[in-house]
């Protein structure tokens, strides 16, 4: 293992949305991680401490680098999702009108996290939270 | 083209990182939405947006957006700013709306990005 970090994530605080992901991709930077995989586990990142700015209790960000791949894996205390395959299509959003005008709430996000990661898998319980994890190969 | 041509094709104003301006450019997205801008765009990509808040510089810095401009003579906000400036992004800022800004950059010879 090289890098094993966690970092809590607040619930609805717009102005830090963010500030989790870019300190992950500085990590990926100061360790030559290619860019095509670094932009790749930036969006993901991204995407997923958004979502649990926007629609969680709050919670945390756990990110790996060992030799062979990165794991990122977000988990929330929250609403949990009632129904994972809607969720999953792309356009189907709960998000409010206040997050839409921050530029989020496109219903865009889990599909993304899906299509950038090597391996995606997203479990959630509703009235306690969700757990979602990526690996990408390095 | 270039940074700095773009900003003369679009008469915009720099708001950071001017020593950036010879920066080559092939591709553009416009959207206000991050979410659609993170799901479309893959590889160097100039972003116009009307969206001021720091969300759109954070978008750029994990996409590796080599350029961001701000349409309609919005001012980003301040934190946003401090941000692209902190990051080392170029922001400029054009009088132009969106729809005009993307056509003058297409005729100029900016093309879209390939969707996957």
């Amino acid at each position: 293992m090289i890098i094993k970090e966690t970092y809590p994530v607040k619930a609805d605080d717009m102005t830090c949305a963010g500030d989790v992901s870019a300190r992950i991709k500085r990590h990926m930077k100061r360790l030559g991680i290619p860019s095509s995989i670094m932009r790749r586990v930036s969006v993901c990142t991204y995407e997923a401490e958004i979502n649990l700015v926007i629609h969680s209790d709050g919670g945390q960000i756990d990110f790996e680098i060992s030799e062979d791949r990165i794991l990122v894996r977000a988990r929330d205390v929250g609403p949990g999702i009632p129904d994972i395959d809607k969720a999953m299509t792309e356009g189907w959003s709960t998000a409010s009108n206040e997050v839409r005008n921050m530029g989020f709430g496109a219903g865009m996000g889990l599909p993304n996290m899906k299509r950038n990661a090597d391996d995606f898998h997203i479990s959630s319980v509703v009235g306690e939270g969700t757990d979602i994890s990526m690996i990408f190969n390095i | 083209m270039t940074i700095q041509e773009i900003a003369t094709v679009l008469d915009a104003k720099w708001l950071s990182c001017p020593e950036e301006g010879q920066r080559e450019i092939s591709t553009a997205f416009a959207s206000d939405m991050m979410s659609d801008v993170l799901a479309c765009v893959t590889e160097d990509t100039l972003l116009l947006t009307g969206l001021v808040n720091s969300q759109s510089v954070r978008t750029c810095e994990m996409l590796d957006v080599p350029c961001v401009v701000f349409v309609r003579d919005k001012e980003p906000l301040g934190d946003a700013l401090a941000l692209a400036r902190e990051i080392g992004l170029p922001a400029l800022k054009t009088p132009y709306t969106m729809f005009e800004a993307c056509a003058r950059l297409y005729m100029a010879g900016l093309r879209p990005v390939e969707l996957g």
